[in-house]
């Protein structure tokens, strides 16, 4: 695997918690990485260590295939976090030109990148006008292009469509997927697992500052499946229970049912061909992110950990 | 650096283009001038009038006591306690039967209550006006006594510095007054510039920004951008004023009569001599000359390049602990009040032992507050008024200024460290202890 970034055995301690307890896991290169995890389960420390804001107690982290050191690499870098904020009295052009000139981006260079984003955003006629003035939605928007605007090899978005519009996140969605095609590395965290199906190629999932789950969407929904199938048969036939598979709910000629250890699909099929019903679907069901999420984080008492010592 | 740069740039250019800015830049000279106006206006119209029955048993003073502009005393018959404000007085004065060498009370009875100064005012005349009619008992004319009178008023103290060889005219009122003034002004800008560290930081970390500007910057890079720029704010608002005093002085002067401006001239050239032969100069150009040839006598580019040296420093020095305390504050400013409580309180007890130096700058006192960083600024420019070498030696104002620059690098490591653990944390009260922790926590 080419490896843009890779953490080994990173470590945070502080005083109440071990927010970052030996975690360690490789980000390929263009790909879109998500990052979940419960609140409070160690994300936000994870990603202020990649981003150089903290250094980790112990562990190492690599940037492309060399130690990270955050005077150099910071500007490779474009991170977006959760708490979003901006001065709220100042011209939305010139902001966006301070901060673009603050990750090491020349004023010229600056100015025609904003205008290009803010083009394509159709944001032109913001540029005089206070952040105060725009609405939360709006506000994201221009976050979102201050923290791509210097072209950055890695991209670090916490929450990125909290509080926008179907079509304003369907912008900001295409938009990544265009940035990890041109080579960007994208690393999402966030805590809605229907984006993330969507959205991402691979998977970590940190809870009390442990990594839980790594893998590939689509590997882990087959590592989590449970040999559940949705059958629909033509109405008026009935299904029941028997050795081969139990019925776990059923709505108008809808089932959807488990398959028993020792039988497979064919068992199944040929059950219903002998009983004479007609079939008109048959599909497996995978576990959705969300079942899997809420199996492995349920009950570790996630939540209460901010105010334990250890 | 270039990053601290931009920073610094932002920080001062977001507020020298500020309407507030402009504002308080151009209209507190006016306002001092138009205050100093005001109140000399009301002190020459406003004064009431008093006029004074005196009860006199014996009518020793009755010839002796002098009317001024603002008391009329008269010696009217049948007037007592119960009945002068019916007769039209606003005061009486009742004598004691007088006897030679013997201390007695005076009894003033009046329908408003007097102020101190007019009191005052009245004991002296009442004591001259003894001392007169005694002189005259000793046998003295009157008219050899307004004589006197008015021959020693010429008289006037000029206190000269022996310095080696030269000596220098030295002016204790206006060593107070420059003292005075410096310390105030540091004081207040301490107090005003600091505050806006303290006010700048919170926003940032109440907006959010911190954690973007963070991910581009180091906390002390950003801590210090902010502390240069807000400090250049401060400079060029103290530049502007000095412009504007000096051209709003000159205009003043432009206004002056043509013979008074020449006869100023003259008396600059002559060293304050009219030659003879030459018209008199008259009293209103002998004292705006008078006057100049004070403010000449402080040592300017001295007491304007230690002002700077301590602003500066001093500024320095507070600002850090202003970031510091801005840093750890939350959403609520409250919290701000009492975290700053620690900084405010060396301020405040500086700017009293600089009342007390201005007076009395060669005090033990006076010499440590000058020394320790919490207080030099202030306390030293009061003390720096009073001349260098001669109230404070070179030794005591190179101490005094290393150990304000130690100070200074110690309370900014001191902050930075305290502020970069501050700027990112949220939704935790935080202490003086909890500070402490941070500042001295390795790594």
């Amino acid at each position: 695997m080419d490896a843009l970034l890779s953490l080994q055995n990173l470590k945070k301690y502080y005083a109440t918690q071990k927010a970052v307890d030996d975690i360690s896991f490789e980000i390929e290169r263009g790909s879109i990485f998500g990052l979940l995890g419960p609140n409070g389960a160690g994300k936000t420390t994870l990603l202020r260590m990649i981003t150089g804001i903290f250094y980790p107690d112990s562990g190492h982290i690599l940037l492309d295939g060399v130690p990270f050191n955050p005077m150099v690499d910071i500007e490779k870098i474009g991170y977006m976090p959760e708490e979003r904020g901006m001065y709220k009295k100042m011209k939305i052009g010139e902001q966006a030109l301070y901060l673009a000139q603050l990750k090491g981006m020349s004023k010229a260079e600056a100015t025609e990148k904003i205008k290009y984003w803010f083009k394509k955003f159709e944001m032109e006629s913001w540029w005089n006008k206070k952040v105060e003035d725009l609405s939360k939605g709006m506000s994201q928007k221009l976050q979102f292009v201050i923290t791509v605007l210097h072209e950055p090899k890695l991209i670090i978005l916490d929450e990125p469509f909290s509080g926008l519009d179907p079509l304003n996140a369907n912008l900001i969605k295409d938009e990544i997927y265009a940035l990890a095609k041109k080579g960007s590395t994208i690393i999402f965290s966030t805590h809605r697992m229907e984006q993330v199906e969507e959205i991402c190629d691979h998977i970590v999932l940190v809870n009390l500052g442990k990594k839980i789950l790594d893998g590939s969407v689509a590997g882990i929904k087959q590592q989590f499946k449970e040999n559940n199938y949705s059958i629909e048969i033509k109405a008026g036939a009935g299904l029941n229970s028997n050795s081969i598979f139990t019925i776990i709910s059923e709505a108008a000629s809808k089932y959807l049912i488990k398959i028993n250890e020792g039988h497979s699909v064919n068992n199944v099929l040929q059950h219903i061909i002998e009983q004479k019903i007609e079939l008109i679907g048959f599909n497996e069901v995978l576990p959705s992110l969300n079942e899997i999420f809420i199996k492995l984080v349920e009950g570790t008492h996630a939540g209460a950990r901010a105010f334990q010592k250890i | 650096m270039n990053k601290t740069w931009l920073i610094i740039q932002r920080e001062y250019t977001s507020r020298v283009k500020n309407k507030r800015f402009l504002m308080l830049t151009f209209l507190m000279p006016l306002l001092i001038v138009g205050l100093i106006a005001a109140s000399t206006y009301f002190s020459i119209t406003g004064v009431e009038h008093r006029s004074i029955a005196v009860i006199d048993p014996n009518g020793y003073i009755k010839t002796s006591l002098k009317n001024t502009n603002q008391i009329s005393f008269s010696f009217p018959d049948k007037v007592d306690t119960a009945n002068y404000i019916n007769k039209g007085y606003t005061d009486i004065l009742i004598l004691p039967q007088f006897e030679k060498g013997t201390k007695s009370d005076y009894v003033l009875r009046s329908k408003k209550s007097m102020g101190l100064m007019l009191q005052e005012s009245i004991s002296n005349r009442i004591n001259s006006a003894i001392e007169d009619q005694m002189l005259q008992d000793a046998g003295i004319q009157q008219n050899m006594l307004d004589s006197i009178h008015k021959a020693s008023q010429v008289t006037e103290l000029k206190a000269y510095e022996d310095k080696g060889s030269s000596s220098k005219e030295s002016n204790a009122g206006l060593a107070m007054g420059i003292g005075y003034a410096s310390g105030l002004l540091i004081y207040m800008t301490m107090f005003i510039y600091g505050a806006m560290v303290m006010r700048g930081v919170m926003e940032e970390k109440t907006n959010r920004i911190a954690e973007v500007i963070i991910s581009s910057v180091k906390p002390f890079e950003l801590m210090m951008g902010k502390i240069i720029g807000i400090g250049a704010v401060g400079l060029t608002q103290f530049l502007l004023w000095i412009v504007l005093i000096i051209s709003l002085t000159s205009v003043a002067m432009g206004f002056l009569p043509a013979d008074i401006q020449h006869q100023v001239s003259t008396l600059q050239q002559s060293n304050g001599q009219m030659a003879g032969g030459m018209m008199q100069a008259s009293e209103s150009a002998m004292k705006i000359y008078n006057f100049q040839h004070t403010i000449a006598t402080a040592n300017w580019p001295l007491i304007i390049g230690c002002f700077i040296f301590y602003f500066v420093g001093g500024y320095l020095f507070y600002a850090a602990l202003f970031a510091a305390v801005g840093s750890t504050v939350n959403e609520d400013p409250q919290d701000a009040q009492s975290l700053m409580f620690p900084i405010t309180m060396p301020l405040i007890f500086s700017y009293i032992i600089t009342n007390m130096v201005t007076q009395n700058p060669n005090t033990p006192i006076a010499f440590w507050a000058s020394i320790i960083p919490f207080s030099s600024p202030m306390v030293m420019m009061a003390r720096v008024a009073y001349g260098v070498p001669s109230a404070v030696s070179y030794w005591e104002l190179a101490l005094s200024m290393l150990c304000l620059v130690a100070g200074f690098i110690f309370t900014t490591w001191l902050s930075g460290r305290i502020y970069r653990t501050g700027i990112l944390l949220y939704g935790k009260k935080v202490t003086w202890k909890i500070m402490f922790k941070w500042a001295f926590k390795k790594g």
